[in-house]
């Protein structure tokens, strides 16, 4: 079993298991659209009885939550819609199309892409599904020796060893020990397991956060811009107003405090009251990792203008480049002397990224420090009506954060695993960056962190003329046609954000990586024909 | 001096005024009580895993196979694991697009939503179409994403049953709209009078509010009556001539404990109806495994089914949950086999419905017991448990013991529920919690705990409540035995 494992770890990224297919159905918004798109709904919607405009029925678009209306989240959308139908189609007419399967690169969904699970944290999620499996002597020949004792240990400190029990809705307390233990370790200084409220991935979480923070459109946000779409969207589900400030994207998507200053005074003026600072950090598009110094000021920052930090540090395990190091916030917060009664932080972590990629799970967990008592109570009700989030979930943000140590039995697959899927990353992040690089007009930041690429691309006039013409965004333009020459699937930075008069698209890093080579010829190959049509 | 950033004045007051007894004060006092080392009963909240009810094992052998794949690969696998386990372990993997860790369309695996679908066609007679059906993280979360679409401002009321299970009045609250209760009627054993509808949409009209939505909960929460067809109808027929979107909880559909009024479904109930009812009555329909024989409460699976909601909605309610990216897949891989459970002939199946029949029939025992025996107790009511998790026993407070909670500066029902909690170990929630009539007290317990412990329980209660009423009473005593 160890070898057969062992052997699977080394062969990882070559490894293509049964065909599986890819079942992505995200949409993309354009939210430059001055008309809504218009959803072509044949594939969704069978026989549907009652036109929208129908007045008599009481719940229609009409009468909906505007703020339901006015939220975007560009990661679904109409490009995603389009790929589903193309992939439907070449599965009859193969022959039709300049390529034979569609590739997503939309979505940082790892595990779609043929990346596998960490193995010693399934033996255990295993282990803890079927807890008989840990009464049979058989269990010995088909599980490590020291996943077994996690699963015990574990289930100890389960009441009733009922995984199947709502927990507490912080969390089940021994996992966030568990929890505040490996962040100790990280940081190099304490964590208190009352900090931890665990949740069905990070969103909710800052979902939640948004709910404490917005009461009206008059409470601001401060996001960066560009910014992972879950942050404007929450805003305005909650009816509140992103504030934007700008990374530099020519100083490898900087963040500058004279820039947070001016946004601030700026959102003042206009009578917001800004609340909190979201960092996304490694970022994401945009894959910066910051420095310390930099984090130093934000952290400065925060405290002087009375902000709430939320630290959205789901990528901490994907950093690519020597120069650069993960900080946590909190690290940098406390290595200042700042503690409880000097800054607020939120700070949020998942299992969707990293190198265990399970976003499927849903788990996650933001620790919540720098809060009066009577404002955790409050964080704690919210949390309560949902009653607690997934068990499963819970389990692998605890191993996530407390996996195998030197010594133990499967330390030795475990890290040729994790090693293997970082370097793998870091290759293919240096492959497609590269590759972008030397496309006419294209200039690509270096992915330092996460799991995206995200190039500016110059757009010749022909082509933004085009765009309009097509009634499209230019961005979504060229990744309309991009997608129709080549299968391969982007998300326009549009959906981002990104300075006006700027185009962007977002590419993740997670094909397999012998499909890399492949993916670049194309993408070149259209490239060049594109500005080809469309040179000025 | 720094500013404080986020102090108790700046919150939303929405959160502020949000209310979940289910883990409010009672849950909190319990469980600091049991970190001193009480032996705590908790009957808080309907979790039966936690009170000893076992998993069921086949949907907990398919998962353990989806969780590690690799042990599919291993030739040894067939030693521990029944062969329809690890075929139907085989077939949700493939409905996958990279196994559990993969997030899946935001509605949930489309192969999965299909099977619900056909579960739905199978119970009703009526075809249900898997694009109409969205899987959640639990039903909370779907109900919480419908009510969001539903409430604009205040101005916008949601018909909610008193008593009613807190989520509703919590998420009303967190999002700002406005609650319009409608009273059932515990001397009609907890029943529906149309009347009362009637009242309380027109109460709420006349303060200005839109009445947007009702929500019924069948069985009830915490009552447990089951509706009846003729119930169902006139309450369609209600929402149809009031403009009202039907949102029907039905996550007790598999507990029922007593044979005149089996479960219908309120989607049957309307197609039922026909055209033009069935065709323009706006229904939302909510499920969950964490209930029923299941139990599988810390999964958090669930879905909704939309009839009758216009496309351009549907999209609106999908893009919402996209921002969620997918419901989780274990979940959904247990919601699967729920409408999908093993068939005659299968290799589990005997185990499967010995499993099932055992604890329904168990739950149908407690059910009985738990009503006859706080029906036995001084200046307690209580009406049967017809179905769900919940016993909801009036205690009719003597009016010392008022006053006494008064000066504790706590609701009465409260008080009552801490002394007992005190006494005996047993954690309730308040009736307060759940909404009643002005004057009249309650609270809610769980049939849950172990039969074994059943009349243990039920014996510790009456002492207690015995004691306080010798305590608080002038001798007025009621009893329905």
């Amino acid at each position: 079993m160890r070898r057969f494992v062992i052997g699977q770890a080394k062969n990882l990224i070559d490894q293509t298991r049964r065909p599986r297919p890819h079942h992505n159905n995200f949409r993309l918004l354009s939210p430059l659209a001055s008309d809504p798109i218009p959803v072509s709904s044949s594939r969704f919607f069978s026989d549907m009885t009652g036109s929208d405009s129908s007045s008599s029925l009481p719940v229609t678009i009409d009468s909906i939550n505007p703020n339901v209306l006015k939220c975007e989240y560009a990661v679904r959308g109409e490009i995603v819609n389009i790929a589903q139908k193309l992939q439907d189609d070449l599965k009859i007419n193969k022959d039709a199309y300049p390529f034979d399967e569609i590739i997503y690169c939309n979505i940082g969904n790892p595990q779609s892409l043929s990346q596998q699970p960490i193995t010693f944290f399934r033996e255990v999620l295993a282990l803890c599904s079927h807890t008989a499996l840990l009464d049979r002597d058989e269990t010995h020949a088909l599980f490590s020796a020291d996943s077994i004792a996690r699963a015990w240990k574990i289930l100890d400190q389960i009441p009733g060893k009922a995984t199947g029990a709502y927990s507490h809705s912080q969390g089940i307390k021994g996992l966030r020990d568990a929890i505040a233990a490996g962040i100790e370790a990280r940081d190099g200084f304490p964590a208190d397991p009352n900090d931890i409220f665990m949740t069905d991935g990070a969103s909710p979480g800052v979902h939640m956060m948004m709910q404490l923070l917005i009461s009206s459109e008059k409470d601001g946000i401060l996001c960066p811009i560009p910014q992972y779409p879950l942050y404007s969207a929450s805003i305005a589900l909650h009816g509140g107003s992103l504030v934007p400030y700008y990374l530099d994207e020519a100083s490898g998507w900087g963040l500058e405090i004279s820039e947070l200053k001016k946004q601030l005074e700026d959102a003042k003026s206009k009578g917001i009251t800004v609340r909190a600072l979201a960092v996304i950090n490694p970022g994401n598009p945009t894959g910066q990792v910051l420095s310390e110094e930099n984090q130093r000021d934000i952290v400065d920052f925060c405290k002087k203008e009375g902000l709430v930090l939320l630290a959205d540090e789901v990528y901490q395990e994907n950093v690519y480049v020597p120069d650069k190091k993960f900080h946590s916030f909190k690290k940098v917060a406390r290595s200042m002397g700042f503690g409880e009664k000097d800054i607020s932080l939120v700070s949020f972590q998942s299992i969707s990224k990293g190198y265990y990629g399970e976003c499927g799970k849903r788990g996650g967990y933001m620790e919540v420090t720098g809060f009066t008592s009577d404002v955790r109570e409050q964080i704690y009700k919210v949390a309560s009506v949902n009653l607690c989030s997934n068990i499963s979930g819970q389990i692998l943000a605890s191993l996530v954060m407390s996996p195998p140590k030197p010594g133990d039995e499967s330390y030795e697959s475990y890290i040729a695993e994790k090693e293997g899927i970082l370097s793998s990353m870091a290759r293919r992040a240096k492959t497609l960056e590269e590759a972008l690089n030397k496309l006419e007009g294209i200039t690509c930041n270096r992915a330092e962190g996460a799991m995206y690429l995200f190039p500016c691309i110059n757009l010749p006039q022909k082509a933004i003329a085009a765009a309009e013409a097509a009634k499209t965004a230019p961005d979504t333009f060229y990744c309309k046609r991009l997608l129709n020459a080549t299968g391969i699937v982007l998300v326009p930075g549009s959906g981002f954000r990104q300075v006006p008069g700027t185009w962007h698209f977002r590419c993740t890093i997670l094909p397999q990586e012998d499909k890399i080579p492949a993916i670049v010829n194309r993408l070149t190959e259209f490239h060049k024909s594109f500005m080809d049509e469309f040179r000025d | 001096m720094s500013l404080k950033a986020l102090d108790y004045e700046s919150l939303n007051e929405n959160v502020k005024n949000c209310q979940y007894a289910v883990r409010g004060e009672l849950y909190l006092r319990a469980s600091e009580l049991q970190k001193e080392g009480k032996k705590i009963i908790f009957t808080n909240v309907g979790n039966p895993h936690a009170l000893g009810q076992k998993p069921l094992t086949f949907p907990r052998q398919v998962v353990a196979l989806c969780q590690a794949p690799f042990l599919l690969d291993n030739p040894n696998v067939g030693m521990i694991f029944p062969a329809d386990a690890i075929a139907r372990a085989k077939h949700y993997l493939s409905l996958t697009s990279g196994g559990l860790g993969a997030y899946s369309d935001s509605r949930g695996l489309p192969g999965v939503r299909k099977e619900v679908a056909e579960f739905i066609q199978r119970r009703d007679g009526y075809p249900s179409d898997p694009e109409l059906i969205f899987l959640t993280d639990g039903a909370s979360k779907g109900v919480m994403q419908i009510l969001n679409c539903i409430i604009r401002n205040q101005k916008d009321g949601i018909l909610v049953p008193v008593p009613q299970y807190p989520l509703y009045s919590a998420t009303i609250s967190l999002l700002g709209g406005t609650l319009v209760p409608y009273y059932l009627e515990e001397t009609d054993n907890w029943g529906l009078d149309v009347n009362n509808l009637r009242q309380s949409v027109a109460q709420a009209r006349s303060q200005g509010i839109t009445v947007r939505a009702m929500v019924i909960i069948n069985p009830g929460n915490p009552t447990g009556q089951c509706l009846s067809v003729a119930n169902l109808r006139e309450i369609l027929k209600f929402c149809c001539d009031e403009r009202l979107v039907l949102l029907g909880d039905e996550v007790y559909q598999q507990n029922i404990y007593q044979d005149e009024r089996p479960f219908i479904s309120s989607k049957k109930v309307l197609m039922d109806m026909g055209a033009p009812l069935s065709k323009e009555v706006q229904l939302i329909s909510f499920h969950t495994v964490s209930k029923g024989y299941w139990g599988e409460c810390g999964q958090r699976g669930g879905y909704f089914e939309m009839t009758n909601i216009p496309p351009r909605t549907v999209e609106e309610i999908y893009k919402v949950a996209s921002i969620a990216l997918s419901p989780n897949v274990s979940a959904q891989i247990f919601m699967g086999l729920m409408v999908s459970p093993p068939k005659p002939g299968d290799i589990s199946y005997d185990q499967f419905v010995r499993e099932s029949k055992g604890i329904l029939e168990s739950l149908r025992r407690r059910a009985r017991i738990m009503t006859d025996g706080f029906n036995s107790c001084k200046n307690v009511v209580c009406n049967f448990t017809e179905g769900a998790m919940y016993s909801f026993p009036q205690i009719k407070l003597p009016p010392k013991a008022i006053q006494a909670a008064k000066q504790a500066g706590k609701v009465p029902d409260v008080f009552y529920c801490l002394k007992l909690l005190e006494a005996t170990g047993i954690s309730t929630v308040p009736g307060s919690g759940f909404g009643q009539k002005e004057g009249v007290f309650h609270l809610r317990t769980t049939i849950l705990p172990a039969e074994e412990e059943m009349l243990e329980i039920m014996e510790s209660f009456k002492k207690f409540n015995d004691e306080f009423m010798s305590q608080y009473g002038d001798n007025f005593g009621y009893s329905r035995m």
